[in-house]
């Protein structure tokens, strides 16, 4: 409750809506107390007085009555009327709500298919039909205003109750004997008074409003008495002549709605939790880049290299350092595999290449990405999209989320050629039908039409490398490409992605946790682990004798097939969470091998034996070395 | 897809009759006699009891629901009191007056309301998104007649580029040029709501949008941003944004009747509220349901729509 006031206090123009409603409330309490001219009492003789006028602040109207007195106890009257209807509402609808979300089954069917009629109607519809049949009067408006809006809150409060009906504390309570009524008094209602709550809050500026519609249109209040939007439909008839009697009840009535408004807008974003953890803002079209340091230059002909890399998120006042300084290259036919657990910042690593990282709240803050000597990162929008897609492609996992789910395969290929070359549509259709066949899609004409719906997870990857294949790219980063599909479909692709690099010379960075797929296609292999490569080298090398202890233990989980005599060996221990970075070797505190020396210092990553490196002041020996 | 619509349309038969049970509960809820009610208390007893025999209210009410559902099926709606005139004649003449108004309102709230919660999204926190959030939270505030009234004022008194009220100029010819600019400041009042609720649900439906996986691979082919926002999010965001403007109509249909009476538009709102005033009941209920049917048939259109856009919909 503490917290949820501070959010609230946080939220400026929530607090502002409160501020003013608090001072109009204050001031329909006190309009009796103040000292006012009656609001009843007509003196034609002083008729349409303009505001500011000796004795009548703010004018009088077309019977002489004073504008101000009017006003304040208009607001008093649609105040009244307005909360009173939204209790009466929220009360019914809630009372509705809870009786068929706690009984359901039949009880719930009938009752909500009555709830479903009345929302068929046009709201206002509803209420001139009430006060049609009970006749014009503010208490037949507030009726007929109380009950267009029970719906609402039978459905709001239904749909709550119903999580509740089913969970322990209910069951518990049946069991210890207690009745219906007592169950929903005690156990139900409390769990759901704060829903009816913020659903008042959205809703009783409309109520007001509506209140004061049906007064505007001469069926609420009847005069003499007067609510605001009684004065506004007596003043229509003044309008042109003068304003000022329209303008004081209507600027009332904005005010008071515009102020529950922000407040009802402040009240459901301190409950929102999405709100609070940032996960609502909507990622930019390339990554934040705020780089600190000297950017390192480009050395040597390298197709893409990632040098001292460094990205992180950063959410409220904490920093996740994903990715803390990472070098990696690779050249026109290779295939360099990442691997890591989940967490590593592998990923994260591979979308930083192409500014793909969501952001807010990702932020590159060092290193470069170079491609042919071209430093991507910080490089103008419009340069990286001409290049993504065209020379750099990406492959991501689950191609069900990654597929736009109303767009037919056929027009998400053709939109991957067509944002980088003119084809016409015929001929990019052919294209399309072509690249489905590169990828040994069955069927390539008919499946070119498919939504990615209607098509298996296998097939949805390979519409995924077809993709990444449109433009004849020159580096493929494929993010875990394989991880969801089965292992027979995932062995089809990875001889796929194979081919695909031996015959078009394409340079593949391929994120994975397995390690039975970098054996399978990969030349050199680099191990992440807590954002930095802890080692890297040839694949060979690294499976045959892993150097740092967390490629030996990570590849201790691997099962391999005929030796089920190997115990598998978990990790013990979590991966450090990337926030609260350790001193020293990330690693030390599951380590077997841990000295005090490991924390102490940071470890650089240095060669160790014939084109390995390693990040580990103890590595283990070289397979050489060791067999001397 | 004709299954699909056929389906739909029969699916509304029981909505509708729920409607017209509603409507004529509510009616029966009329305290006193309704004869009374209609002739006044000087009426004579005779009167009032031959009034009660032809409006068959000397019937229980089962049968006087389903007499005057069967005579409604056929077209016959009552006669009104005040006005001397069949109701559904009086209903179908007013109704197109308001279906101009209602449907251009409908037109320009989907439009700017769309179109600004897309930019705003697009530009969240920034500059634009802002004055958007601003501007939103104003025509969500402001009560549509007094916002009529403003308008009256300013673009018709004061600058003269409008007229001030009315469908048609009392002389002169009745033209489209002449319908539109009697139409201009009414559909724009009646849309200020609607706009401002469509744009903040498009909004967070933007938002929502933007963040899934699909979206990083258009960025990743190299689709341009425009592209990423206008196509390929605002498609996806339809599917969350139709419903909405379902609901809306409803809103629109009810904003028009302050907005008829605050410019004297000829529609069915005005004719309710007068025949509230004058307690012509037969009118009212003819009113109601006919509306309210009308806007059931608009929700399944409504659904149909919804059911083109997202293929993954079992039609």
């Amino acid at each position: 409750m503490k917290s949820f006031l501070s959010l609230l206090a946080r939220n400026r123009l929530a607090l502002g809506g409160l501020i003013v409603m608090g001072l109009v409330v204050l001031l329909a309490l006190i309009t009796p107390l103040l000292p006012l001219a009656d609001p009843d009492v007509t003196n034609t003789a002083n008729r349409f007085k303009t505001p500011f006028s000796e004795g009548a602040l703010l004018g009088t109207d077309h019977l002489g009555r004073d504008l101000l007195s009017r006003l304040l106890w208009g607001t008093r009257l649609s105040l009244a009327v307005g909360f009173a209807a939204a209790i009466v509402a929220a009360t019914l609808g809630a009372a509705i709500g809870i009786v068929a979300g706690f009984y359901g089954g039949r009880t719930d069917n009938i009752i909500m298919r009555g709830v479903d009629m009345l929302m068929a109607f046009p709201y206002i519809l509803l209420a001139l039909a009430i006060v049609a049949a009970l006749g014009p009067g503010l208490m037949n408006a507030l009726i007929a205003v109380a009950a267009v809006n029970i719906p609402f809150f039978a459905r709001n409060i239904r749909g709550i109750t119903v999580g509740i009906a089913h969970k322990e504390f209910i069951d518990a309570a049946r069991l210890s004997g207690m009745t219906d009524i007592r169950i929903i008094l005690t156990e139900v209602l409390p769990n759901v008074i704060p829903v009816i709550v913020i659903a008042m809050s959205t809703t009783i500026g409309w109520m007001i409003l509506e209140t004061a519609g049906l007064s505007f249109l001469g069926l609420g209040s009847q005069p003499p008495q007067a609510d605001l939007g009684s004065m506004l439909g007596e003043a229509r008839s003044a309008l042109i002549t003068n304003p000022h009697t329209s303008v004081v009840p209507g600027a009332m009535i904005l005010v008071i709605v515009m102020a529950i408004n922000l407040l009802g807008d402040g009240v459901r974003d301190a409950l929102d939790p999405r709100l609070k953890s940032g996960a609502l803002s909507r990622p930019m079209p390339t990554t934040m880049v705020k780089r600190f340091g000297p950017v390192p230059a480009a050395e040597g002909d390298t197709l893409l290299a990632l040098r001292g890399l460094k990205t992180q998120f950063q959410v409220k006042d904490r920093i996740y350092k994903a990715v803390g300084g990472v070098d990696l290259q690779v050249n026109p036919g290779e295939c360099l595999g990442v691997i890591g657990e989940s967490g590593s910042g592998k990923s994260v690593t591979a979308l930083s290449v192409m500014g793909l990282v969501a952001s807010p709240p990702g932020v590159i803050t060092g290193g470069a990405v170079h491609y042919k000597g071209q430093d991507l990162i910080g490089a103008p929008y419009e340069q990286l999209r001409k290049l993504r897609g065209d020379r750099i492609a990406y492959i991501f996992q689950d191609p069900l989320a990654t597929l736009h789910p109303l767009y037919t395969v056929g027009d998400q290929l053709i939109e991957a050629v067509r944002a980088h070359h003119p084809f016409d549509k015929t001929e990019a259709r052919a294209h399309a039908i072509g690249l489905l066949k590169s990828v040994r899609i069955p069927n390539a004409e008919q499946r070119v039409d498919s939504y990615p719906h209607e098509m298996s997870g296998g097939m949805r990857q390979r519409v995924g490398i077809a993709m990444a294949l449109a433009n004849d790219p020159e580096v493929i980063i494929a993010d875990e490409p394989t991880t969801a599909l089965d292992v027979t479909v995932q062995a089809q692709i990875l001889s796929l992605l194979d081919d695909l690099r031996r015959e078009r010379g394409l340079a593949i960075i391929f994120i994975t946790h397995d390690f039975g797929v970098v054996a399978q296609l990969c030349d050199r292999v680099a191990v992440m682990y807590a954002g930095r490569i802890v080692e890297e080298g040839p694949t060979d090398t690294i499976l045959r004798a892993p150097a740092h202890p967390y490629t030996s233990r990570l590849m201790a989980c691997v099962p391999e097939l005929g030796q089920g005599r190997r115990e598998l060996a978990a990790i013990p221990g979590l991966p450090p969470v990337v926030d609260k970075l350790p001193e020293g070797c990330a690693f030390a505190d599951r380590c077997h091998k841990v000295t005090d020396d490991c924390r102490s210092r940071n470890i650089e990553l240095a060669a160790h034996g014939a084109g390995n490196k390693v990040r580990c002041i103890a590595p283990e020996p070289q397979l050489q070395e060791a067999g001397q | 897809m004709a299954g699909y619509i056929l389906k739909r349309l029969i699916s509304a038969i029981p909505v509708l009759f729920g409607i017209s049970i509603i409507v004529f509960v509510i009616m029966a809820m009329i305290p006193g006699d309704p004869a009374t009610a209609i002739l006044g208390s000087y009426a004579t007893p005779e009167n009032v009891e031959k009034l009660n025999r032809d409006l068959g209210l000397d019937k229980p009410m089962v049968q006087r629901y389903f007499i005057w559902l069967g005579n409604m099926l056929q077209g016959d709606f009552g006669r009104s009191f005040s006005l001397n005139r069949e109701v559904l004649d009086e209903v179908l003449d007013r109704f197109g007056a308001t279906l101009i108004l209602a449907g251009t309102a409908f037109v320009l709230c989907s439009l700017f309301g769309i179109a600004a919660g897309v930019i705003s999204a697009a530009r969240q926190y920034g500059l634009a998104d802002k004055a958007i959030t601003f501007a939103v939270l104003l025509g969500i505030s402001i009560p549509s007649f007094f916002l009529g009234m403003m308008m009256i004022l300013i673009f018709a008194v004061k600058l003269r580029w409008f007229p001030v009220s009315g469908m048609w100029p009392i002389y002169g010819a009745r033209d489209l040029s002449a319908l539109i600019s009697h139409l201009a400041l009414p559909a724009l009042a009646l849309a200020v709501v609607a706009t401002g609720v469509i744009a903040r649900l498009s909004r967070s439906a933007m938002l929502e949008v933007l963040r899934q996986d699909f979206i990083r691979t258009a960025r990743a082919k190299g689709v341009h941003e425009r592209s990423v926002i206008w196509s390929h999010a605002l498609r996806a965001a339809m599917v969350s944004i139709i419903p909405v403007l379902g609901v809306q109509a409803g809103f629109v249909l009810s904003g028009a009747v302050y907005i008829e009476m605050v410019f004297q538009w000829p529609g069915v709102g005005r004719m309710l509220v007068d025949a509230i005033l004058k307690r012509d009941i037969l009118l009212v209920q003819g009113g109601v349901v006919f509306v309210a049917a009308c806007y059931v048939l608009f929700n399944i259109a409504v659904d149909v729509a919804q059911s083109m856009l997202d293929p993954r919909i079992k039609t």
